[in-house]
């Protein structure tokens, strides 16, 4: 597959699916079952063309593969694509959970057409911010990401949806613009916009780095979501239609990670280092604090917002720990919160397609009339948990062993964390599945029909199998961390030496 | 032939065939008995198509003409093509209008023309006095246009309310020029320039840039000289409208770029605190104060002085880089506004125009191409890429942290958040309200305005470097 411009096949091959849906004539039952197929057969040649990524990719080698490099903007930006392991494993967990959405989001009857071009259009702009090597570039696809989720919330969503879907993109628009112009900052003061070159000699002063880093962090900690800028989430989530959130929780969110790991890490590590604390504090606080908030929800949907934000708070700690142990354990994090995540608002789509209801209350006892159903929201909860075998647990263990390497108080209280994540979420599926099944509108509820047992398998499958053998996702970043963390011990040794000379 | 070598003929031979070629279709239009107008019309868009041609062709390099008072380099020509372009589209946009209206006049091109030769005139001053020259050929083509439809009570106060407001403005621009000239003793830009670094800034020089600058913003309407605007906007009819937020903002932005890089070039930090203060001060006020309108031809009226705001960063800058900036941004600016005015014009139910925003709900299930290209310019307004509008606002920003300005650009990015507010709106009512009653069937020439403007938007991404190498080029030429 050399020489194949393989990462702008996978990233533009959406677009062909866009192109064909916009050929589909007529709104007929024909019509729009063309338009469903051609959607989802989009989407997973889309995946099995981005495993030819997976199979051809290095993970011995440190820099970048697949690099493609053309003109663009002229001195302003380039075209500039590539993976590395930090961001190889994001491309393929986008690629893989599109068709899934496509199928989850077969029963939508409401302008079927423009549902699904608004999805293979994200999915586009998606895969490019995870490959774009150009500050530019990325910023141009982490932006327009807005277009197609703002139509998505605000078409296809809840009651509120119109609240949530301004709230969404407001939200995001500010933390992003921020971010734009240490973007134009770095192109002055560094000459280029190349994400390699500005990796390779990150030479911002100290001061410049602290202002340059709350820059990004103001774009990175709303789209993670960090507390307290997190308010936006849940109302996106619950409002959301049910693929909206898979991808919101699964894809969105990990920009954040994504852009932590990419940008203000390697290029700003004094900054990095100055902010630790900061940044401790704000994730310890995230994940308590929306832990109990959780506990407190009424609504499925909020519920599991509100545990994404406290999972992602274990994602911010592991990457400022800036260990390995910590950053291993926040990518594995992000991938196994991609999957359980994902497979949660998918459960949860499962009982609110057949009740049109997302309220705890009315449920109860589901698991004598699905039993199906209970086992694999099981597996989720579990996961969602952190217990020893699934996947959730190897992204928390190593997470908290990075935090418990650098700072024993930031990890006893993450730890507190665990526990209560196994209230709220243990109690969750205590509410929905068990007790008495008395609600007479639950009495016949059918178990899930055999296109939601497609959607979930492959989710249940990995979450199980990634739990018990982490080692095919942590190969594919270890060699990149590694070259992460290195100038960051550096500068922290450096820190440490000026300290004690200064203590002389 | 003596007028000519004066004149040096080439330099201004589009200006003098633009003139000709006005004054014979005004007497083809007095003189032929029954309505000239249709053949007026098209006799207009060609003389705008023929003399783009001639600002083309017409040589390279600079080369100026009637003593140094008129200049023509890149920057000149690449503005002239813009406005020549924004006032043939303007025409072509009114025919169906004025004709449906009942309003069709054979004036009305013809002042169209007269006005451009005023844009191409300013565009090309050196020189204060060809400057007030050409801007007033245009204000008082553009007081009458306001007005073309002297039957309509709003119409004729959206005329009178510019007219008097304009008339100030040229008046303090003119005693602006006049404290310039008496304390530098020239009225050439060359001079000028030569002047203030020679003999330095008084307090006589500072008070004249300050009433130029005013009589200058009131042109771009720039707060606080932007009350005009909002009224004349929704006063006048919708094409004359198009027409007055399109190729008016673009030569009136390349003058105020030209008058303070050419002879004020060498006080820029004297101008650029001004320029600072009013670009901040539009960029809030646009974005603020529309979010409260219902009527979309105000909130265009509110969203552009938002985006002269925008324009002006660039300045501020004072930088080549800001010139740049300020030539994509109304390069851009021109495509988006002319879109979002086709869209408006579309806005038809049984013959009669709708304005208000509310009638737009729901026009994603009746008509899906028009509610995508509306939706795509309201983003593209809001400056969310990949779309051309951000690429307007990244040159201006770039020029801006260049040079150092951090808080204008940071009050900037931030205004455009508000900002980005009502523009959601507007998509918020196309695509998530119950649909309304349907539209009338748009106009072959509206609907190709709409398309070509939302494909160039849309598509600017791919052919974004060669317009940025030729706005590159154009403010390289000013220096």
């Amino acid at each position: 597959m050399s020489g194949w411009p393989i990462l702008s096949l996978v990233t533009f091959l959406p677009l062909l699916g866009v192109a064909f849906i916009l050929t589909v004539r007529g709104d007929d039952e024909t019509a729009l079952r063309n338009i469903r197929w051609g959607a989802l057969w989009t989407t997973i040649v889309t995946f099995l063309l981005s495993l030819f990524i997976w199979a051809g990719f290095d993970s011995n080698s440190a820099g970048f593969q697949f690099v493609e490099k053309h003109e663009w903007l002229g001195s302003a930006a380039i075209y500039q694509m590539g993976v590395d392991g930090i961001s190889m494993p994001f491309v393929i967990l986008t690629t893989f959970l599109m068709p899934i959405c496509i199928l989850a989001s077969w029963h939508v009857t409401k302008r079927v057409r423009e549902y699904m071009i608004a999805f293979l259009v994200l999915e586009t702009l998606m895969i490019g911010v995870f490959c774009a090597l150009d500050m530019v570039l990325f910023y141009l696809f982490f932006e327009a990401g807005l277009i197609p989720m703002f139509l998505i919330i605000g078409i296809w969503g809840g009651v509120r949806r119109v609240y949530a879907s301004f709230k969404f993109f407001l939200y995001t628009l500010l933390g992003s613009v921020l971010m734009l112009l240490a973007i134009i900052y770095m192109y002055w003061t560094a000459g280029t916009t190349d994400i390699i070159a500005l990796l390779q000699n990150p030479s911002f002063t100290p001061e410049a780095q602290r202002w340059l880093w709350l820059a990004f962090f103001a774009s990175f900690a709303v789209k993670m979501p960090m507390w307290p800028v997190h308010t936006w989430l849940p109302d996106a989530h619950v409002e959301a239609p049910t693929a909206g959130s898979v991808i919101l929780a699964a894809i969105l969110l990990k920009m954040g990670g994504y852009g932590f790991l990419r940008f203000s890490l390697p290029m700003f590590p004094d900054a990095s280092l100055y902010f630790q604390t900061f940044v401790y504090t704000l994730s310890v606080i995230a994940i308590i604090y929306t832990s109990l908030v959780a506990l407190m929800q009424e609504d499925m949907k909020k519920l599991i917002a509100y545990s994404s934000v406290a999972h992602m708070g274990f994602v911010t700690m592991g990457i400022f720990t800036m260990n390995r142990q910590g950053i291993d354990g926040a990518m594995f994090q992000m991938i196994s919160h991609g999957l359980v995540s994902g497979a949660l608002f998918l459960c949860v789509g499962v009982v609110y397609d057949r009740m049109h209801t997302r309220e705890i209350k009315a449920y109860g006892g589901l698991v004598s009339t699905m039993p199906l159903y209970a086992f694999t929201f099981l597996v989720f909860t579990m996961a969602n948990v952190g217990l020893p075998g699934t996947s959730g647990f190897v992204g928390e263990f190593l997470s908290l062993m990075g935090a418990f390497k650098d700072n024993t108080w930031v990890a006893f209280f993450a730890t507190t964390g665990v526990i209560l994540s196994a209230a709220y979420a243990l109690w969750l599926y205590r509410r929905v599945i068990y007790g008495k099944l008395e609600k007479p509108a639950l009495m016949h509820l059918p178990d899930m029909t055999p296109r939601e047992v497609m959607t979930l398998a492959p989710l249940v499958v990995l979450t199980i199998f990634f739990g018990a053998y982490p080692a095919p996702i942590l190969d594919i970043f270890g060699a990149s961390v590694e070259n992460l963390i290195k100038p960051l011990n550096e500068a922290a040794a450096a820190a440490q030496a000026l300290a004690t000379a200064s203590l002389q | 032939m003596w007028l000519l070598q004066q004149a040096d003929a080439v330099a201004v031979l589009p200006e003098i065939v633009l003139a000709i070629l006005a004054m014979a279709l005004l007497m083809f239009g007095v003189f032929r008995k029954d309505d000239a107008s249709d053949s007026v019309t098209i006799g207009a868009l060609l003389s705008l198509g023929l003399v783009a041609v001639l600002v083309i062709w017409g040589g390279e390099g600079r080369e100026t003409a009637f003593k140094g008072a008129f200049i023509v380099d890149t920057f000149a020509r690449v503005m002239k093509v813009l406005a020549l372009f924004g006032s043939a589209v303007a025409i072509a946009l009114s025919v169906n209008f004025m004709k449906r209206d009942g309003s069709q006049r054979f004036e009305y091109p013809i002042l169209i023309l007269l006005a451009t030769i005023g844009m191409m005139m300013m565009i090309s001053a050196n020189n204060l006095i060809s400057l007030y020259m050409g801007l007033e050929l245009q204000s008082l083509s553009l007081y009458v246009l306001a007005a073309i439809n002297r039957d309509s009570a709003r119409a004729s106060e959206a005329g009178l309310k510019y007219f008097v407001l304009g008339a100030l403005s040229s008046g303090m621009l003119l005693y602006g020029s006049s404290l310039v000239y008496g304390f530098t003793g020239s009225t050439a830009f060359p001079q000028i320039a030569e002047a203030l670094s020679t003999q330095g800034v008084g307090v006589g020089i500072i008070f004249g840039l300050v009433f130029v600058i005013a009589g200058l913003a009131f042109k771009i309407s720039a707060v606080p000289f932007h009350m005009w605007t909002p009224d004349v906007y929704e006063g006048a009819p919708t094409p004359v409208t198009a027409f007055f937020a399109a190729a008016p903002k673009v030569a009136a932005a390349a003058l105020f770029v030209r008058t303070m890089v050419s002879p004020f070039g060498n006080i820029t930090p004297d101008w650029q605190q001004i320029v600072i203060f009013v670009s901040i001060a539009s960029m809030a006020l646009g974005a603020f104060a529309a979010i409260g309108q219902n009527n979309i031809k105000r909130l265009l009226a509110y969203s552009s002085i938002g985006n002269m705001g925008y324009a002006l960063v660039g300045l501020a800058a004072g930088t080549k880089e800001g010139v740049q900036g300020v030539v994509v941004y109304m390069m851009i600016y021109l495509i988006m506004t002319l879109g979002t005015f086709a869209c408006v014009l579309a806005m038809r139910r049984r013959g009669h125009m709708v304005e208000q925003i509310s009638d737009l709900a729901g026009l994603a299930r009746n008509n899906k191409g028009l509610a995508f290209v509306f939706a795509m310019l309201m983003f593209s307004l809001a400056g969310i890429p990949p779309l051309a509008g951000f690429f307007a606002k990244y040159f201006v920003f770039l020029a801006a942290v260049q040079a150092g300005l951090y808080t204008l650009a940071i009050i900037g990015v931030v205004t455009s958040v508000v900002g980005a507010f009502y523009y959601l709106r507007i998509v918020k009512i196309i695509y998530f309200d119950e649909p309304a009653e349907t539209f009338d069937t748009m106009d072959a020439e509206v609907r190709l305005v709409a398309y070509a403007s939302g494909a160039f938007i849309l598509l600017f991404v791919f052919f974004a470097n060669p317009l940025i190498e030729l706005a590159a080029q154009a403010a390289q030429s000013l220096y």
